[in-house]
């Protein structure tokens, strides 16, 4: 198993405690997270991707157990291991293209995949040198996909990628990932409420919330 | 990439309000780049051109003013002093060194002093060419008169009545013997003579051409002590030398009390000169400490704001693998280059600054300091800004630190 977990308890502040079904998933393989808006499904991503600690249960990702690391080294295994695709691309505004692949490169002190080949595979290798204010949103939200993948990680996340998407792009960018997962040999989970993306990965969970 | 390139990006992409910063912090640390100058210069000046010269003799008035004029060439002269008296002086057993110095003139603005040989064994003073003066109207020109005016040994020139430019010119022309090397001192401004010559030029005015005694122009002058001269003649201040420490305290009180002349320490003078000096120093350095602080305070809001904006890009950073510990860094690296540049701006500002005090000021005191000496004194400025950029980012750093993910980046 590339991924599992067991038994996730986590609670909001104030509210009541939210339980997730556990997932087994393996490398190469897609599983869809589904359920409504405010069921928990962006808190379950975000435990997931180590940004969150659970109050109960485990996170194994490889053969780690996630609570079993801290502090830098969490760090340092989310960016080496897991690439997170945001509903926003959240990209960062002083650098270009180029530039902001390169923060995952540096930080992960990962050699990762080759810049330019990515960009280009991604259908945006003109914009490499672009600042990333003078982008589209579709091509943001491709440099963030290909930020995500610039480090060959094992576990690849998405959070909402095709709510702002039309039908046909919405197509493009599920098969984006499908393909870059399977390339680098990824697990991919997608997290979205958006029905059509069910087409396309037939493997899913519910979140049901609290 | 690397944090530094990182930060530079992010100070590089606020333009407007790196730069207020900057200029901000860059003007306080000129204004203290150039106090430290000017005080280190100043006071090393001050007394290397006052070393060996234990009192200054001269006719009573202002003791500053006397200092000022017979030791650092500055002020006009308090007046003159009978030569019999001067020479009754010089027979003191207290007194281990006298020269007598004769103003009066100047050459384009630099004072022509008359007075001994012993002088330029006062300041040791080496020569470029040429030699000392042994006739009348021969004349030893400093390092800055001869580089400014284009003097050669040889060359003969004219001389102004008075000690400031624009006086009526004098006849007799005089004839540079020597040049000075360089030496940091006053004597580099000056143009040095025997008194013989400054008399010779004075009685010139009084007596008519043909009256004149010829004869005299042709003897050697007085190579030490007093030249011989008439009961008229006069001199304008004596530089002494004690020959023991218990002349500190009598001569003065004796010359004061007991001459019409009067003795002023250049020691004494010099520190309440200083000391007068000194409210106005720290005028401008609460000004500069003034400016630094505001620049500082800007500093900690420009990294405060830009924080507010900056916490998705911080907490995706966190997502690519970035620690908490590198994300202070970055925070502390853009307070730190800002500050630094901010130092190395205002350091270079404040040489350039005093560089153009210096050229605009050719002939006064402040022409013989030097704009491009660094001092350690300045590596302090240097770590001064580095303490104010510190201080500025850590209040942003701690916010940075306890940025959480995961809220920031569902937070929409």
């Amino acid at each position: 198993m590339l991924i599992s977990t067991e038994n996730i308890q986590y609670s909001h502040p104030g509210q009541a405690p939210l339980s997730f079904p556990d997932i087994h998933l393996k490398a190469n393989e897609a599983l869809l997270v589904l359920g409504k808006s405010g069921s928990g499904k962006t808190t379950l991503l975000n435990i997931l991707g180590g940004l969150l600690m659970p109050h109960r249960g485990s996170v194994c990702i490889d053969g780690v157990d996630l609570n079993s690391i801290q502090g830098s080294n969490l760090d340092l295994f989310r960016g080496k291991n897991i690439g997170i695709v945001f509903q926003k691309p959240h990209l960062l505004a002083p650098l270009t293209v180029e530039e902001n692949l390169q923060m995952a490169h540096y930080f992960s002190k990962k050699k990762g995949q080759e810049i330019n080949r990515l960009l280009d595979e991604l259908g945006i290798g003109v914009k490499s040198k672009s600042r990333v204010q003078n982008l589209s949103e579709g091509e943001a939200q491709r440099v963030s996909i290909a930020r995500a993948l610039v480090n060959s990680p094992k576990l690849i996340l998405a959070d909402e990628p095709t709510s702002s998407l039309d039908d046909e792009n919405t197509f493009k960018v599920l098969n984006l990932l499908q393909t870059q997962a399977k390339k680098i040999g990824a697990a991919l989970i997608i997290v979205t409420h958006d029905q059509r993306v069910k087409d396309h990965i037939p493997q899913f969970i519910e979140v049901k919330g609290a | 990439m690397n944090l530094f390139r990182l930060s530079w990006k992010y100070l590089t992409f606020r333009p407007l309000s790196t730069g207020l910063n900057v200029i901000l912090l860059a003007l306080g640390l000129a204004i203290i780049t150039v106090l430290l100058l000017v005080q280190d210069q100043f006071e090393n000046k001050m007394t290397k051109d006052a070393e060996g010269i234990d009192l200054v003799v001269g006719a009573k008035g202002s003791p500053l003013q006397l200092i000022l004029s017979g030791v650092y060439h500055i002020d006009f002269p308090t007046g003159n002093i009978p030569l019999e008296e001067a020479k009754k002086l010089s027979r003191s057993r207290l007194i281990k060194n006298i020269i007598p110095l004769a103003l009066g003139d100047n050459y384009k603005g630099y004072r022509i002093v008359g007075t001994n040989h012993d002088y330029l064994g006062l300041f040791e003073a080496q020569f470029d060419q040429g030699k000392v003066w042994e006739q009348p109207y021969e004349v030893v020109v400093g390092a800055t008169v001869a580089l400014r005016e284009g003097l050669k040994v040889g060359d003969t020139f004219e001389s102004s009545h008075g000690i400031s430019v624009g006086s009526h010119d004098h006849e007799h022309d005089y004839q540079v013997a020597g040049i000075l090397a360089p030496s940091g001192n006053v004597i580099d401004r000056l143009v040095l003579t025997s008194i013989e010559t400054v008399w010779y030029t004075h009685e010139e005015e009084a007596e008519s051409e043909d009256e004149k005694d010829h004869s005299e122009l042709h003897q050697e002058v007085s190579k030490t002590g007093f030249p011989e001269g008439d009961q008229a003649k006069e001199v304008t201040s004596l530089l002494i030398q004690y020959r023991s420490p218990m002349a500190a305290v009598q001569l003065p009180r004796m010359i004061n009390s007991g001459t019409s002349m009067q003795a002023a320490s250049p020691t004494f003078e010099m520190a309440r000169l200083f000391e007068l000096l000194g409210v106005g120093v720290s005028l401008l350095q609460g000004l500069a400490f003034l400016l630094i602080g505001i620049s500082g305070l800007g500093i900690f809001i420009a990294l405060y704001n830009s924080l507010k904006e900056r916490k998705y890009d911080l907490a995706i950073l966190r997502v690519i693998g970035a620690s908490r510990g590198q994300l202070v860094f970055l925070i502390f690296l853009e307070g730190i280059i800002l500050t630094s540049i901010g130092a190395l701006v205002g350091i270079l500002l404040g040489h350039s600054f005093l560089a153009v005090i210096i050229s605009q000021n050719e002939q006064g005191v402040a022409a013989s300091l030097d704009a491009w000496i660094f001092l350690k004194g300045e590596l302090w400025i240097l770590v001064y800004a580095l303490g104010v950029g510190i201080l500025a980012s850590l209040i942003p750093a701690w916010s940075a630190y306890q940025t959480s993910i995961a809220k920031q980046l569902t937070k929409s």
